[in-house]
């Protein structure tokens, strides 16, 4: 440690330290442009200098570390003579367009400038203009007004993981652009809006909407992945305007990804269902709560007199509230019906009873930015989990993380990935099975595996690829600290949806067990977690998600539920919804995947109700509204409370979701629930099928990055990011080649008995044998999201 | 798209560094592009960038830095004559006084024929010879006159 002054304060600092960071721990303020913490130090702004006695001339203090006994001063007067002089300079060129700037009331120049700049310009001179730029429709640039700190470019490049930007030309010719006329397609990119300190980047959806000082700042928790990001919410006039991040550290540091920032713009569709509908024949027919809700009592007491509890599905999705999931499902079970379930993109269940409790990350978000060594099996990553990509992009950044990574996809997550295995998902178990055989051989621990288990392996024959990715992950002959190992296996979405999920999960537990590794699942919802915890899952014998669409009920109960973009196999979710007597569907949105329902009540969104979130590492997080619901609309466990009521049901008298929160943790503090319940281990391993190998083709049917809930597909500008990738149906050249098909061509893809018409796209990061053909509204006439697929030339 | 003899000379300098970091060689990659194109188009950087491995834009930001990297096509050959204060003084000026009504073209320009392009040019660190300027970069002549750059020229032609 090192002994310090600031301006008279003494502080004591660890060695290595910058002045700035000595600076922010005492919080003497600085001011500054370029520096930013979370990135590198580019130290060209100069508007940190400060004077520090022995020395001649004023020092950067970003760039400067301290060392013992050093004695440094902010407000001297060759510290502030240095200030002025930077801000002079910096503001030679920067346009005086304040007013019509967006950034106006929340720029760091104008804050700056104010503190520590002359009052007037002494410069007559011609000012300098840039040419500006289009970098996409989510950022909008006025690059007249940068002032070439380059926290864009550095977080891009170090963050991000690409260089999308860069700064061109020098001296005064120098500015910030993409390569030629590319944009941005960081799924980050929204950061660059946040860091910089003018107006040079804005928000372009936000743009001229809004002054910052008449927005009400209401906290929130992100619904679109299971990292659980803390947010907040700008409002005005019970809009949401835009989206920023809170700063915490253990969970989304000070950064969000853009589906989190932007997806408030679905809050505010037209498509907002704001009064409850009941279907009169081929008609929708608005009408009130009352009889909207009576309707659906009715329809479903009738259901349930005449057939039984059984007669109810009740499906949830897993981006929904804690509250809401367990008063679902509590109604269910007070009509006697098990058949709950929220896992809707999933399609084997063959785990269920096998839990010791609920499957979780395996580990807290920050351990895994400390990794050395890392499997994941089935994720796209970037797609799936962007900002916990970020922290895996850390480790290899940081800790030079060996990553290794199978799945049926490769897509670039934007970082060195040491080992990899691109297979179709069926030949993952294979895979799975000889990085298993290798790793117990290298950890001679063959004889702890089951029998089962041990006959299995004997046939399977370890590739090359297999033995290094298990060396690697076994730390073999490497430096590892084997007595706390910082190595994990994680399963990501891809791999939750296969229908040979519990295979996989079997092997991935194993292989992490053997090298003792941290094993995870990274939840495919902002709420999957909480909705296990909260047992809004089947009942022992009754139906999952998948059954009670293959064995139809006659009643249903979605609540934020679209049914054909949400589920595993759409053509199977829309016959048994279209056969059964009633729907009831709660619903954020007028939907034309709801054009089976019988009544629609209109729920909001999770911000404008109370709630609670359980992100992956088991973080429960509760929030409150941060706008009052839209039109009739009303949170959703207030519908379900009277719903339940109105069924007869006894114990729905909540006041507040509080008391439903406090029911569904039994009175306790959550966090004691949480721990004691959160467990990956399985009770037994399950049936693993070495020598299934189908010749079929397969279709991998990811989850885009902006289909993944109902808000996010009604997000415009994020539509607008989605859109410059055309859904197709992809697969390598040898497939292509194989089926007779030309890069380009329109195929009829088909499964069961629909079918669609899409561009046939040669994309060598598909498996062989395998189809990428995403899930969104053009493929809902498909089925399954993996399994067999047939593409031929469109007729 | 790059040549073969491009190529195999950017694997020459490629050598030099340690094979995780490509990006080294950016500056040289450059060069020996534009000595073969004669300027750098934003194909040829986006080139050098994909063989290299690095983002395009980290090859443009060099190549928009350093003067010696042409971004617009030049002349055959393009005369760099130094201006700064060692060949100032020996009367440099003179020299582009000169070469400007041999040529018909100021500093900046090319010649409408496309075989010269004139430069001015930053001190070259070989003031002892003042002035003095250099023929595509590479090739430098010393103690200018005017009858020197006559024969020059006529050299060149």
């Amino acid at each position: 440690m090192l002994q310090i002054e600031i301006d008279g304060k003494a502080v004591e600092v660890e060695h290595g330290s910058t002045i700035i960071e000595a600076a922010d721990k005492l919080g003497i303020p600085i001011p500054r442009f370029c520096y930013h913490k979370k990135l590198s130090v580019a130290a060209n702004c100069r508007m940190c200098l400060v004077q520090v006695e022995k020395f001649a001339k004023p020092l950067p203090a970003c760039a400067t570390p301290v060392s013992d006994g050093m004695k440094i001063f902010t407000r001297s007067e060759a510290a502030v003579d240095a200030q002025k002089s930077v801000m002079e300079f910096l503001l030679i060129n920067h346009p005086l367009d304040c007013p019509i700037c967006d950034q106006g009331g929340e720029c760091e120049l104008q804050d700056i400038a104010v503190g520590y700049g002359a009052s007037k310009t002494r410069y007559t001179e011609e000012k300098r203009v840039v040419l500006n730029k289009n970098i996409g429709p989510l950022v909008a640039t006025d690059m007249t007004r940068c002032i070439q700190c380059t926290r864009c470019v550095r977080f891009l490049k170090e963050v991000g993981g690409m260089m999308e930007l860069g700064l061109i030309n020098r001296g005064e010719h120098a500015e910030i652009t993409a390569y030629v006329d590319k944009s941005v397609d960081s799924e980050l990119s929204g950061n660059i809006i946040d860091l910089c300190p003018v107006g040079a980047l804005t928000s372009k959806p936000f743009r001229y909407t809004a002054r910052p000082w008449e927005l009400a700042r209401r906290p929130t928790i992100s619904a679109h992945d299971a990292l659980g990001s803390q947010l907040e919410m700008h409002v005005k006039n019970n809009r949401v305007l835009r989206t920023i991040p809170r700063e915490k550290e253990s969970i989304n540091e000070c950064w969000i990804s853009d589906r989190d920032r932007f997806a408030y713009e679905g809050l505010n569709s037209d498509e907002r269902l704001t009064v409850p509908m009941i279907r009169r024949g081929d008609q929708w027919v608005e009408t009130d709560w009352q009889s909207a809700l009576e309707f659906a009592s009715s329809r479903i007491k009738d259901a349930v007199a005449r057939e039984g509890g059984n007669a109810l599905g009740v499906l949830v999705s897993p981006n929904s509230t804690m509250e809401e999931g367990f008063l679902a499902k509590k109604i269910a079970r007070e009509l006697g019906c098990g058949n709950v379930d929220h896992r809707l993109r999933r399609s084997d269940f063959r785990l269920d009873g096998h839990f010791q409790g609920t499957p979780w990350m395996g580990c807290n978000i920050p351990d895994v930015q400390d990794m050395d060594r890392v499997l994941i099996i089935g994720s796209n990553l970037r797609n799936e989990h962007p900002l916990l990509t970020h922290r895996l992009r850390q480790a290899v950044r940081l800790n030079a993380a060996e990553i290794s990574v199978v799945n049926a996809l490769e897509d670039d997550p934007l970082m060195r990935v040491a080992f990899k295995n691109t297979c179709s998902p069926d030949d993952t178990i294979n895979f799975l099975l000889q990085l298993l055989k290798a790793m117990s051989g290298l950890q001679r621990l063959s004889l702890c595996l089951p029998p089962t288990l041990n006959g299995l392996l004997e046939d399977v024959v370890v590739s090359n690829n297999a033995q290094a990715m298990a060396e690697s992950l076994a730390g073999h002959g490497k430096d590892y600290d084997l007595v706390n190992p910082r190595s994990a296996v994680f399963l990501g979405n891809m791999a939750q949806q296969h229908p040979r999920y519990s295979e996989m999960y079997s092997l991935a537990e194993a292989i992490s067990a053997l090298c003792g590794a941290t094993f995870g699942v990274l939840s495919e919802a902002a709420n999957r977690v909480g909705l296990d915890l909260a047992r809004v899952l089947p009942s022992s014998g009754a139906l999952n998600a998948r059954t009670m669409l293959e064995q139809p009920r006659s009643a249903y109960l979605l609540v934020n539920v679209e049914p054909e973009v949400d589920c595993h196999n759409a053509q199977l979710v829309n016959q048994a919804l279209a056969a059964a007597g009633c729907v009831v569907a709660m619903t954020a949105y007028k939907s034309s995947a709801l054009r089976e329902a019988d009544v629609l009540l209109p729920v909001t969104p999770y911000t404008e109700s109370s709630g609670t979130f359980m992100s992956m590492e088991g973080r429960v997080q509760s929030f409150t509204a941060v706008a009052k619901p839209l039109g009739e609309a009303r949170p959703g466990w207030k519908v379900l409370r009277v719903l339940g009521n109105l069924l007869g049901l006894s114990g729905f008298e909540y006041d507040s979701s509080e008391q439903v929160k406090n029911e569904i943790f039994g009175g306790e503090k959550p966090s004691r629930v949480v721990w004691n319940r959160l467990n990956n281990n399985l009770r037994e391993l399950t049936e693993v099928n070495a020598k299934v190998r189908t010749e079929s083709l397969q279709r991998v049917g990811e989850v885009p990055l902006y289909e993944s809930d109902a808000i996010v597909r009604r997000a415009p500008s994020l539509q607008k990011m989605a859109a410059k990738k055309p859904v197709v149906a992809a697969m390598n050249a040898k497939l292509l080649a194989q089926l007779g098909l030309q890069d380009g061509e329109l195929v009829k893809v088909s499964q069961g008995n629909g079918s669609v018409r899409l561009a046939a796209k040669c994309d060598d990061r598909v498996a062989d044998y395998c189809v990428r053909v995403p899930i969104c509204a053009q493929t809902a006439a498909l089925g399954d999201l993996y399994g067999e697929i047939q593409v031929e030339r469109a007729a | 798209m790059l040549s073969q003899d491009s190529t195999a000379q950017i694997d020459k300098e490629l050598a030099k560094y340690p094979a995780d970091q490509r990006r080294a060689a950016v500056m040289s990659a450059l060069r020996i592009v534009q000595a073969e194109q004669g300027w750098l188009s934003k194909e040829a950087i986006a080139d050098v960038a994909n063989y290299l491995g690095i983002p395009e834009i980290a090859a443009l930001e060099v190549a928009t830095f350093y003067n010696m990297y042409e971004l617009e096509p030049v002349g055959k050959y393009k005369l760099t004559v130094c201006t700064n204060i060692s060949c100032l003084l020996r009367d440099s000026q003179e020299i582009v006084e000169h070469l400007e009504s041999c040529l018909g073209v100021h500093c900046g320009e090319t010649t409408a024929d496309g075989k010269f392009t004139l430069r001015e040019g930053e001190c070259m660190g070989a003031c002892g010879g003042a002035p003095l300027l250099h023929i595509n970069n590479t090739d430098m002549h010393e103690f200018l006159t005017p009858e020197k750059i006559d024969a020059l020229l006529a050299g060149l032609k």
